[in-house]
């Protein structure tokens, strides 16, 4: 029942704000926008995922259930 | 008209402090849309910080009206708090605040149900703002002297001060900023592509 | 196989020859009228109910023919499935420069498409159609609309929709979202247009030619259709070859033709472009090898694509053509997600230099970094088509990129020899 998380790339701006705030699984590249790692996010990063997606100011990333 | 009691008196500190707030939510706020930085703070303590504040802000006014309400000196009915001309005392000057509050009211509620919320009228919302705070202003201005005179009069002008700097900073930057259909061309032409650039390949030798 | 003319019908109701050519005309250059059209094909044979039609082409097997292959009995499925108001949209908006076998279709057998147009809105339960196309002359196209008019032998009105020249254009959701009244720039997915388009109804976007292709299994039925072609891709594609000559023509051909048939002067060619923009090089030796088919191209890392098959001469420098395309190709970006956006315009600046004299070892490692991060990082495939187009021009022309580090190149011809149109978009209006 993992989540995944997707970046709508239309709508994000590159702000950079999720990849503080979930290094293990957001990067940014040289253009300062988001990699996003699209396997199942684990459990013990759920709760930082979510503050992540709440936190994009564009609400580009979100949560996903595969 | 002004009252003795020590409600009258939070009433008009939490307002002045409600003041104080809305400004750096605003100023917050404007520092989000444009990427922009507290020096030394990470970018998710700007969109933090610009909620988190608001939300103070709220707290504030809400004592800021119960304190006014509670004060028996003068009659103000709890609902002119968000219903504007319900009040008898200062009727003009109120209302101005339950009109912000109510704007300000607006803009929370929908930040708070974003994701279920279509983009353009979220945003029209939260446009609001730029609305808001004159009205916010206005309505400390004229509802007590207190502000008309001494430090609190130089408070209220230092933030009527940083708004129209930090607006008049979001306006010159979007003008300044490229519309979408604009960027690739300049992005090529600073990578040396543009098109109608002579291709090097004229200048290879055999 | 590719040139055999097939006996000509002797009335609409007759099944022709299974051979080519099927969708171009039997003489070409003759103007064909509804008259002709009727007498040749007889009256588009309407199912009477939605989902009918659908099973003959999943027994036929077509495959999308406007670049991405698609299996299309399945995207008529869900949109025939679907609940409400459903929405057509015939692409002819062939956005793909050096392609023209769409332009074709719609001037020498608009009928067929159109036929093909009404007989798939029946089959989806259509309440809306529309023809979508680039500006331009297209009187064949309005006499057939004024014909059929005429004739009553429409199941439902189309709307002609106009196009802007851009790349990006014929990409399903430009489609919709320019349909929709604004600009034709590519939108998120999920939800694809076939589950939520035009004004959120579940929007059916299918290629001119593969219309064409189901007004005939309409009439002549799957069997029919696979008497060509191979077992996984029946029937056949129609394709834009420019030969290194500098002619250029569409010729229909079989699907799992050898290319070789199709090339006219293979001795003259270095290489070959297949696909499209967002294709794949091939060195002759390769490309006269292969087949008009996936199965035999995947091997090559290469696809039918819209039917591009451009053989480059000899005599030019493969990537100053690759660096012209591919500026061509950033120019076109919608400019709306960062990594696109940055990474096109710095991959053609690579390119550029890379096709140049003594290009620095940096550039070719940076080119190939900025083709890892843009791929599959848009929201459409526009950056990985074109990641696809660089990678195989760096590898078919890497001899040539030696040379070109040591300050020579082989070619002894400058002229461009792939069509490119001029200018780019530079404001809003642009995308409409």
């Amino acid at each position: 029942m993992a989540d995944t998380l997707r970046v709508n790339p239309i709508n994000c701006s590159g702000h950079g704000v999720c990849a503080e705030l979930l290094p293990e699984l957001i990067s940014l590249d040289e253009w300062g926008y988001p990699i996003v790692d699209s396997r199942p996010v684990p459990a013990f990063l759920d709760r930082d995922a979510r503050r992540a997606v709440a936190a994009c100011p564009t609400l580009a990333l979100k949560l996903t259930r595969n | 008209m002004s009252g003795t009691t020590a409600f009258w008196y939070a009433s008009r500190a939490t307002g002045i402090v409600a003041l104080l707030l809305l400004t750096v939510v605003l100023v917050l706020g404007i520092l989000v849309n444009r990427q922009g930085r507290l020096p030394g703070l990470p970018r998710f303590a700007v969109t933090s910080l610009h909620r988190n504040i608001s939300l103070l802000a709220v707290a504030f006014i809400a004592a800021h009206v119960l304190t006014a309400v509670l004060d028996s000196y003068v009659s103000i009915p709890l609902l002119s708090g968000v219903i504007p001309f319900a009040s008898g005392y200062e009727r003009l000057w109120l209302s101005l605040g339950a009109i912000a509050f109510d704007l300000m009211l607006a803009m929370i509620l929908t930040s708070l149900v974003r994701g279920r919320l279509n983009r353009t009228l979220w945003r029209a919302v939260h446009l609001l703002a730029y609305l808001c705070w004159p009205i916010a202003f206005a309505h400390s201005i004229g509802s007590s002297k207190d502000l008309q005179h001494g430090w609190m009069l130089d408070l209220a002008v230092g933030c009527a001060l940083m708004v129209a700097v930090a607006v008049s900073w979001r306006l010159v930057s979007a003008a300044r900023q490229l519309p979408r259909a604009g960027r690739v061309a300049a992005l090529l032409a600073h990578h040396g592509a543009a098109p109608g650039t002579r291709g090097p390949q004229e200048r290879i030798s055999r | 196989m590719t040139t055999t003319v097939n006996e000509p019908a002797t009335g609409g109701a007759a099944r022709p020859a299974a051979g080519l050519p099927r969708l171009l005309p039997l003489v070409p250059g003759l103007p064909e009228d509804l008259r002709a059209h009727l007498g040749r094909y007889g009256r588009p044979p309407y199912r009477g109910g939605p989902g009918l039609l659908i099973n003959a082409i999943q027994a036929a097997g077509l495959t999308g023919r406007g670049g991405a292959a698609f299996p299309v009995h399945r995207k008529l499925a869900v949109v025939a499935g679907a609940r409400g108001r459903k929405v057509i949209v015939a692409n002819g908006a062939e956005s793909e420069p050096a392609s023209h076998k769409d332009d074709l279709l719609l001037r020498v057998a608009p009928n067929l498409v159109l036929d093909g147009l009404q007989l798939a809105a029946e089959a989806v339960g259509a309440s809306e159609a529309y023809l979508y196309l680039h500006p331009g002359h297209h009187p064949e196209l309005l006499r057939a609309f004024a014909e059929r008019s005429a004739a009553g032998i429409d199941w439902l009105q189309v709307t002609l929709a106009e196009a802007p020249p851009r790349f990006l254009a014929g990409q399903e959701s430009a489609v919709v979202n320019r349909l929709g009244g604004g600009p034709a720039l590519p939108t998120f997915v999920p939800p694809r247009v076939s589950d939520r388009g035009l004004g959120g109804a579940p929007t059916l976007v299918q290629n001119v030619e593969t219309l064409a292709h189901i007004a005939h299994i309409a009439r002549y039925g799957p069997r029919w259709f696979r008497a060509l072609g191979t077992d996984t891709e029946p029937g056949s594609m129609l394709t834009t070859v420019h030969h290194a000559h500098g002619d250029s023509q569409v010729i229909e051909a079989e699907m799992g033709a050898p290319l070789r048939a199709l090339l006219a002067d293979q001795a003259e060619a270095q290489a070959v472009l297949i696909g499209g923009f967002h294709g794949t090089w091939l060195p002759i030796s390769q490309a006269a090898a292969t087949t008009l088919d996936n199965q035999a191209l995947k091997k090559h890392g290469a696809a039918v694509g819209a039917g591009l098959i451009a053989a480059l001469p000899a005599d030019r420098c493969g990537l100053a053509e690759a660096a012209r395309v591919t500026r061509y190709l950033a120019a076109e970006s919608a400019g709306q997600c960062g990594p696109c956006l940055n990474g096109l315009p710095s991959i053609a600046g690579g390119l550029a230099e890379l096709a140049g004299p003594r290009p620095r070892r940096q550039t070719r490692e940076n080119v190939e970094r900025w083709a890892g991060l843009v791929t599959g990082r848009g929201a459409c495939n526009h950056p990985d088509g074109t990641v696809r187009f660089v990678r195989s021009a760096l590898k078919v022309f890497a001899r040539e990129l030696t040379r070109h580090e040591q300050g020579r190149c082989s070619a002894t011809n400058r002229r461009p020899f792939l069509p490119l149109p001029q200018g780019m978009p530079t404001t809003e209006d642009d995308w409409t």
